[in-house]
Formats: C-alpha cells, sequence, structure tokens
C-alpha cells in the first residue's frame, strides 16, 4: 500500500493546509503572490509529482476526486471515468495502468469530508493556469473562476 | 420540447424509439452516405452520424448530417471531445443546429491511440459533461460559455452515453446522474450483450428515480461470427460480450454465423423491452447495415408507428 491509499490521512493533510494557506494568506498576499510563484511552483512540483504525479493544471481537485489527479487520465477527465475501463479495471489508452478514476472512486469511499464531491459536475480546465501553483491561486481564487456561460447554468 | 424533433416527440410521447448507426464512408462521393441512409431511414426514428468512431478517420459527422438534413432525414449529431477544442465544438453546434440539427450526442471519445492514425494529437480540451453543460446552456440560456449572447439559440436534444458494462459498476448510475444534471435528454449506452448486468444496472437507476429524468435507449447490434464477436470484445474498450454469446456462435457452422448473429440482436432486444425504464434501442450494425431492418421487423418493432405521435399524448413536456 503506497502512500496515497492513506486517502482520509490525506483528506485530513489537504484540510490542515487548506487552513494554513488561509491563515497566512494575508502575510503571502503582502510579500506579493507574483514573487512567490517560483517557490510555490517548485514546491508543488516536488511534493504533489511525488505523491500524485501532479500535472500542474494550477487548479488542484485532488480532494473532489478521491485523493486521485484527474490529470493523469489520458483523457484529462475532470469528471470520469471514460466508458473504456477495462474488465480488470486497467485504463483503456494505457492497459498496464489501474484507471485513474477507479481509483479515484475507490478511495472516495474511505474519505469522510470530502467524498461526496465526486458526484459535483466539474467545469472545464482553464489551460492559461498550466504551470502555475494552484495553493496561490486557490488563495486568490482564481481556480475557482469560471467563464460566465458557466456560471449562469447554474 | 426543447427541441421538437422526431427524436423527442417519439420518446415524449411514450412510444419505444429506434435510433441507428449510420457506417460513414470513405470517400467524398455523398452516394454513398444516401445508400446508407436508404436502407435505415424506414425503419428508424433518427440516424446517428458518428464522429470517427473508434479514432478511425472517415467523412465527418458534420458533412454527414448536412447531407442526410439536405435529404429529409432525422438525424443524431455525434460530437466527440477528442479531435476539437470549445471553441470549434460550440461553433459546430450552432452550424449544425442551423441545418437542421435537431439532436446531439456528447462524447468524450476513444483515444486517438486505438485508431488508425495513433500519432495524432489527442486534444479533450472538454469531457462529454462539460460539452453537455456548454451545450444545454448554449440553448437555455442563449450563451456561449464565455457568456456572449447568442443571436437565436440552437433547439437541440441532447444525448450522452453511457456504458453500464464497465468497471466501477456501483458508480455507473451516480455518473448517469452527473450527466443528467449537466443536461442529457436522452442516453445510448455502450453494446448490451450482458443482460444480468444492464437489469442491475436499470434497477439502481430506476431505484435512484434516474429512468424519470432522461430517455435511455440501449445499444444493440448483430455479431457478424464468432471471430467479430472475439475482436470486439478484446479489442473494442468497453466492449464486454459474454463466453456464451461467443460459444454459441462458435458452434453454429461459420456460414450461418450471421444468421445466429442477428438472432442473438433481436432476441436482446426483445428482453431489454421488458425491462422497466428502458425507453427504446440504438442498434449499431457496423457494415451490416441491411440488417437493420429484418432486426426491427424480427424484434416486432416494425411498422414504426410515427403516425401515433399525432394521437398520443404528451408523456412529459
Amino acid at each position: 500500500m503506497s502512500l496515497v491509499d492513506h486517502t482520509h490521512a490525506l483528506e485530513l493533510a489537504y484540510r490542515w493546509t487548506e487552513r494554513m494557506m488561509l491563515r497566512t494568506s494575508p502575510l503571502l498576499a503582502r510579500l506579493g503572490f507574483p514573487r512567490l510563484q517560483p517557490l510555490f511552483v517548485f514546491g508543488e512540483e516536488v511534493l504533489k509529482g511525488a505523491v500524485w504525479d501532479c500535472q500542474m493544471c494550477g487548479q488542484c481537485i485532488l480532494h473532489s476526486t478521491g485523493m486521485t489527479c484527474p490529470m493523469t487520465c489520458p483523457k484529462n477527465l475532470r469528471n470520469g471515468p471514460c466508458g473504456g475501463v477495462r474488465s480488470n479495471g486497467k485504463c483503456e489508452v494505457k492497459p498496464e495502468m489501474d484507471c485513474v478514476w477507479t481509483k479515484a472512486y475507490l478511495r472516495s469511499q474511505t474519505m469522510k469530508w470530502y467524498g461526496d464531491e465526486m458526484r459535483e459536475v466539474q467545469p472545464p480546465v482553464n489551460r492559461a493556469l498550466q504551470g502555475t501553483s494552484s495553493w496561490l491561486n486557490m488563495l486568490q481564487r482564481i481556480d475557482k473562476e469560471t467563464p460566465k456561460g458557466w456560471k449562469v447554468g447554474d | 420540447m426543447k427541441s421538437g424533433s422526431r427524436l423527442e416527440r417519439v420518446l415524449r410521447a411514450g412510444l419505444f424509439a429506434v435510433t441507428a448507426e449510420l457506417n460513414p464512408p470513405d470517400s467524398a462521393d455523398p452516394q454513398a452516405v444516401y445508400e446508407n441512409a436508404l436502407v435505415l431511414a424506414e425503419v428508424t426514428d433518427a440516424i446517428n452520424a458518428t464522429d470517427a468512431a473508434g479514432a478511425n478517420c472517415h467523412m465527418s459527422s458534420l458533412g454527414i448530417c448536412a447531407l442526410l438534413k439536405r435529404a429529409g432525414y432525422e438525424v443524431v449529431f455525434q460530437v466527440s471531445c477528442r479531435d476539437r477544442n470549445r471553441i470549434a465544438i460550440q461553433g459546430d453546434l450552432l452550424g449544425a443546429a442551423a441545418m437542421g440539427v435537431r439532436n446531439v450526442l456528447c462524447l468524450t471519445g476513444d483515444d486517438v491511440s486505438v485508431g488508425d492514425q495513433p500519432g495524432a494529437k489527442p486534444v479533450f480540451d472538454l469531457d462529454s459533461i462539460q460539452l453537455l453543460r456548454i451545450a444545454r446552456t448554449m440553448r437555455d440560456n442563449g450563451v456561449f460559455l464565455s457568456g456572449r449572447k447568442l443571436d437565436v439559440p440552437p433547439r437541440l436534444f441532447l444525448g450522452a452515453a453511457a456504458n453500464p458494462f464497465a468497471p466501477p459498476f456501483d458508480w455507473r448510475p451516480h455518473r448517469l446522474a452527473k450527466k443528467i444534471a449537466a443536461g442529457a435528454d436522452f442516453i445510448q449506452t455502450q453494446y448490451c450483450f450482458d443482460m444480468p448486468r444492464l437489469k442491475a444496472y436499470m434497477q439502481q437507476v430506476c431505484d435512484m428515480g434516474l429512468h424519470e429524468q432522461t430517455f435511455i435507449l440501449v445499444g444493440v447490434g448483430p455479431l457478424r461470427s464468432a471471430k467479430a464477436a472475439e475482436f470486439l470484445r478484446t479489442r473494442v474498450p468497453g466492449v464486454v460480450i459474454p463466453d456464451e454469446i461467443v460459444d454459441r456462435l462458435h458452434q453454429t457452422p461459420k456460414n450461418k454465423q450471421q444468421e445466429e448473429g442477428k438472432q442473438i440482436c433481436i432476441e436482446i432486444i426483445q428482453q431489454v423491452r421488458q425491462i422497466q425504464g428502458v425507453a427504446g434501442v440504438h442498434v449499431m450494425a457496423f457494415r451490416q447495415e441491411e440488417l437493420v431492418r429484418e432486426i426491427i421487423e424480427g424484434a416486432k418493432l416494425f411498422p414504426r408507428r410515427a403516425n401515433d405521435l399525432r394521437s398520443s399524448t404528451s408523456r412529459r413536456s
């Protein structure tokens, strides 16, 4: 069992980090978000890269997808799984890889707080955020910004 | 009525709907499209124009829709997210609606790696659920994703795919619920050969009340031979064919296998009709279009009761 399978622990870590970030947000803002970008990008690449194979989409929704990175799905599905999942639970595109969404579903069931967020419809990815820090985007509320035409559908 | 399409009217009238897939030509000659459509038109409520299914290149679905609308046929415009980004797709939806297309099937699409040009760049800018919701917003709110206003919104009956036969099975009905929340008016499923699995899925769907929020058409199709069945279940992602069916074809002499495949398909349709929550069938007879009529007749779904539409009262508006 690898680290990513301790889903509830990760969920806990996520919640703790989010609170810490929000608390230090005024300080970070005074330092200047643009100035902090390189540091945060490096940190996320190293940490989230090692644990989740983070693709640096800049709008992290890990906790809504069973603490499994949806951008590692070859089809980049934010609302998966697709209909091509093999009978053995492997990916249609990469037969040697477990389907990202099959894992996400299993893990979401052990999540006490965010498991149900799997049921929410996720908006299209803002490709302009690729390569930026999702934590800084979260603090500036850029990550949850959706186009006007998406919001009217709510 | 969201679109006023024939398919929508048939379904809302509570009639058992039949749609079929047209084999797209590898040709610039429109005649090939007309010939394929001719055998399907009389026995179906709508003809699906596929969008490079299996990531194999053919005449485009928009091109086929243009030809079929010109000839007066009812079409389902299939749109896959594999080859075009959000800008191209929204433009295509308007173009299709302007030509009279009223039904759209929103798909994520098979990956390029399974097709004839695996070196192509996969786009997947949107997924099927995001596409559904964007199309719904264009129709209901009259705006592009950007929020820019449309002068005349497209009137569309929106469809999506579902695969009850792929894991994780428990999650599949929840994913269907997401598609309905995003705007799916109707559903076409993957090929159904595994009846117990379909029944379990439909039971869960009905328990969740989803069958009252969308129209579910079950995908069916004739297997040409035992070899074709083996190919389909090992090479085409998401298709499950139980051993009993493959064995039944193996035990049939080679020259009679096509007939047996057709018979199996008819039996499946008859069983599917008995399942609560099923609103119709979607027939996928790849390169066997000539069999569709026999299948529909064999399943006692012909003559199509289009005339009933006038006398019947609307089930849901």
